[in-house]
């Protein structure tokens, strides 16, 4: 029934998908064998995510074929991919925690007997499925006694049962410890001896070589790559991931000029949260821009939440100027002069249904506090200002930010963060997910504010960027800061070579100070 | 300044032709309700009378207006207005004087709030379940003030806040026009209403741009009980007597509707308090023209429905969007 191994299973050609604003999907291959794990790996809005509901019909694509057992598909929606073969399992196990382990294997499809389920035949059928992954459970108990990684490991059993050719594993496991990790793994590979072919999506890297047999690696909706995991390694990896080819070797280093000798605008001592980041020290310069380096999930966007107040800190302190600052909330922040733009413009930046003039003037208006209103002429001042320095397109001042552009919302929420004049702004992934053109503005945009004396901390993925403004690099690993470079020594390939360094191994030589 | 104008007429005019429809309505079927005469001072008139009737909704729908715009609800309104109606019924009864008296009821209800603010905003409960709490226990509360009697005063001073004149109008429909007057004021002459709105649509945001949404959210609460707390202080002063059991009643329902017939979305972020004011006085004039029209009172509550959809559907967005997509549709043709 299943093709033999090594045969081609599902086949995606030219997929494209576009959301308002962006194109999430161009023109993306795919191929996975019977019998293999095949890792699909990128950074946020790479287009993973969008690659996989495709496949599994969650969203429409705009164009492209699927191909399945030489057979073209259209999946309609996720319970159609299911029948034809294609089953799903989500980092949050999206199964009934309320129900027993033999209903959730079982639901929908309960062996009746007159007419009323048999819990005798459903609980013994749930059995013999769970035995085939080595699981003995007590299938009558509620799904939330057990581990999520027993969760993890029912959801799987049920998406094979269902689909039984095509798997994707969709961060599996994110919270999963070690050992549990290991479980998880035999099952995969048990499932692979069978024949199924298995997508495994994760950021964790050691894991991604450890289980996977091919890699394909997706950038801003476009296919980078497909390798064989046996003729990689980490380097060449991240940067297929990141920057460019080695062979191409880069000129650009990091910009200079900054005076380490005065007293720095703000100083991080040994300020750290357990579970999210450890300790870290820095120490930022008037108009100095800090660039910081990392994958997804090695703990960059938990740095700045922490210096922004937004998680609070258990250990360390900040000064500001030699003074000391108390940072237990934004609103510490704001008042202190920070400012915030988030990695997630839609949920943490933009109020959506607000026009563009309040989304511009809410911060000031947070600072100064209700009593004192910025009037309506002032906010008129100020939307139009900025709608026309950052050329923000937008029809008028009143449009709901909502129905911007992800480059001109990127563009308020600057604009929101500038009218409070703000002495250090945090920039978490500004040009993720914006055309060309926005693109380059912000990064002349930056530039500019550094040299009126801000100092700014840019998180990016995209390492020619970070080079480019960059006077210090921080590269962030397995949550914690574990290189920092300057000056010339800020290259890609020194940015790659810092991220893609193993535990224990030193960063080679560019470690500054 | 003209455009402002403008769009406010624009917001409030759907509630502006649904009043006059009812009122238009009242009118064919009972031509002599227009009538206002001057007597003693005061005003009379079945217009009058609506606005005096529909006093308690109005001020509960202020209330409930800015709780709605956190993207919050409170389900304890009515439940607030008989424990602030026992309090000052017990107070005046055990001798306190009236500025004592309504000190301690609006107390209770600002302590009200307090409760169903903290609920929310510090321990993160929903607010339907965290308001559902005092609801419940509310008129428990009541109860145990009035030692499960009605409660009954004969104070001309508190009385009057029930039915006396003010101004020439009855004393109920001053109070809530100040306080309407008051609220607007203090949400559009400062920052509170622009805040209010940018936590209700993302609060997760608004807290990262550094607005205090926790103190906001625990302050809105706290208006909807002082609110509450005046609605049960006229209702207790009408009837010169605290009813634990009735006083309030479903108010809850009447007050969500009204903020809703106002157009407001449940789902938080932008408000319009003069629109829900238009919609607890098109609640009340719906009331009123149901009895004056001499239907058997059995029908009350059905007619009452239908009229309330038959305003809702015109407002509702999918209508509104399937004519325009039958307007659409016929030009394509």
């Amino acid at each position: 029934m299943t093709p033999g191994e090594g045969q081609t299973l599902l086949s995606a050609r030219a997929l494209t998908k576009s959301f308002p604003g962006t194109k999430a999907l161009d023109g993306v291959d795919f191929d996975l064998r019977a019998g293999e794990v095949h890792a699909l790996l990128g950074e946020n809005g790479a287009g993973k995510s969008t690659l996989i509901k495709c496949l599994t019909g969650a969203i429409r694509r705009d164009g492209g074929d699927i191909v399945l057992d030489g057979r073209s598909i259209d999946p309609r929606d996720t319970l159609h991919a299911q029948q034809l073969g294609i089953g799903t399992v989500y980092q949050e196990v999206n199964l009934l925690p309320n129900l027993t382990v033999a209903e959730n294997l079982m639901l929908g499809r309960q062996p009746c007997r007159f007419g009323l389920v048999s819990r005798k035949a459903m609980n013994s059928q749930a059995r013999e499925m769970l035995a085939q992954y080595g699981l003995s459970l007590d299938v009558t108990r509620n799904l939330d006694s057990y581990s999520v990684a027993i969760q993890q490991i029912v959801a799987i059993a049920r998406a094979v049962s269902l689909s039984g050719s095509v798997l994707i594993l969709d961060e599996p496991t994110a919270s999963l410890d070690r050992d549990e990790v290991r479980m998880l793994f035999d099952v995969v590979r048990g499932l692979r001896e069978k024949g199924l072919g298995i997508v495994f999506i994760s950021h964790f890297l050691d894991q991604v070589f450890e289980i996977s047999d091919r890699i394909t690696v997706l950038r801003n909706g476009k296919l980078v790559g497909v390798r064989d995991v046996a003729a990689l390694d980490r380097l060449q990896l991240v940067n297929l991931m990141l920057g460019r080819e080695l062979a191409e070797e880069t000129r650009h280093h990091g910009r200079t000029g900054i005076d380490y000798s005065t007293e720095p605008r703000l100083r991080f001592s040994g300020t750290g949260r357990r579970g999210a980041i450890s300790p870290f020290d820095l120490a930022i310069q008037r108009g100095e821009v800090i660039g910081v380096a990392g994958l997804l999930g090695s703990g960059r966007t938990e740095t700045v939440e922490l210096m922004f107040g937004a998680a609070p800190m258990d250990s360390g302190t900040v000064s500001m100027d030699g003074k000391a600052l108390r940072l237990a909330s934004p609103r510490d922040a704001v008042a202190a002069g920070f400012g915030f733009s988030p990695e997630d413009r839609k949920t943490s930046g933009i109020i959506g249904d607000m026009g563009v003039r309040e989304n511009i003037a809410l911060a000031l208006q947070a600072r100064t506090g209700w009593m004192r209103p910025v009037s309506l002429r002032r906010q008129r001042e100020l939307a139009q200002d900025y709608i026309r320095r950052l050329d923000i397109r937008t029809s008028d001042m009143e449009k709901p930010v909502g129905q911007l552009s992800g480059g001109n919302q990127q563009k308020v929420l600057l604009a929101r963060w500038l009218a409070t004049n703000p002495q250090f702004l945090i920039l978490d992934e500004p040009t993720r997910g914006i055309d060309v053109g926005a693109h380059a503005e912000i990064i002349r945009m930056i530039e500019e504010l550094c040299t009126g004396g801000m100092s700014l901390l840019v998180i990016s993925s995209e390492l020619d960027e970070l080079v480019a403004y960059s006077h210090r690099v921080v590269v962030v690993r397995d949550r914690a800061h574990v290189a920092e470079l300057m000056g010339e020594a800020i290259t890609s390939e020194s940015i790659v070579q810092a991220i893609a360094t193993q535990h224990g191994a030193t960063a080679t030589g560019q470690a500054a100070s | 300044m003209k455009g402002g104008a403008v769009r406010f007429l624009r917001r409030i005019a759907p509630q502006l032709v649904t009043l006059a429809v009812v009122l238009a309505m009242i009118g064919m079927v009972f031509p002599g309700f227009f009538e206002i005469s001057m007597a003693n001072g005061r005003l009379y008139g079945s217009p009058i009378d609506i606005l005096n009737r529909g006093a308690p909704v109005a001020l509960l729908a202020i209330g409930m207006t800015l709780v709605i715009a956190t993207g919050g609800i409170d389900l304890s309104v009515g439940a607030v207005m008989a424990i602030c109606g026992a309090v000052s019924a017990a107070a005046i009864t055990a001798g306190y004087g009236l500025a004592a008296t309504l000190a301690l009821a609006l107390g209770a209800g600002l302590a009200c709030g307090l409760w169903n603010g903290l609920l929310v905003a510090v321990l993160g409960i929903q607010p339907i379940v965290a308001t559902l709490i005092l609801m419940v226990a509310g008129r428990g509360i009541a109860q145990l003030i009035t030692e499960g009697t009605i409660l009954t005063f004969s104070d001309e001073g508190l009385a009057f806040l029930g039915s006396g004149t003010l101004l020439g109008l009855p004393t109920p429909v001053v109070i809530w026009l100040a306080m309407g007057a008051l609220i607007v004021l203090l949400v559009r002459r400062t920052a509170l209403g622009m805040l209010i709105e940018a936590v209700g649509v993302n609060r997760r945001a608004s807290m990262l741009a550094g607005v205090n949404a926790r103190l906001l959210v625990v302050t809105v609460y706290m208006v909807s009980g002082l609110c509450a707390a005046l609605a049960g202080i006229i209702v207790t002063a009408d009837i010169r007597g605290a009813d634990a059991n009735n006083a309030g009643l479903f108010l809850e329902l009447d007050a969500i509707l009204a903020v809703v017939i106002g157009g407001n979305s449940l789902l938080g972020g932008r408000f319009s308090l003069v629109a829900a004011l238009f919609g607890a006085v098109i609640i009340q004039a719906v009331n009123t023209g149901i009895l004056v029209a001499g239907f058997p009172p059995e029908f009350n509550l059905v007619i009452k429905a239908c009229i309330v959809l038959a305003i809702l559907l015109v407002q509702s967005p999918a209508l509104q969007g399937s004519r325009l997509l039958l307007r659409k549709g016929a030009r394509l043709s």
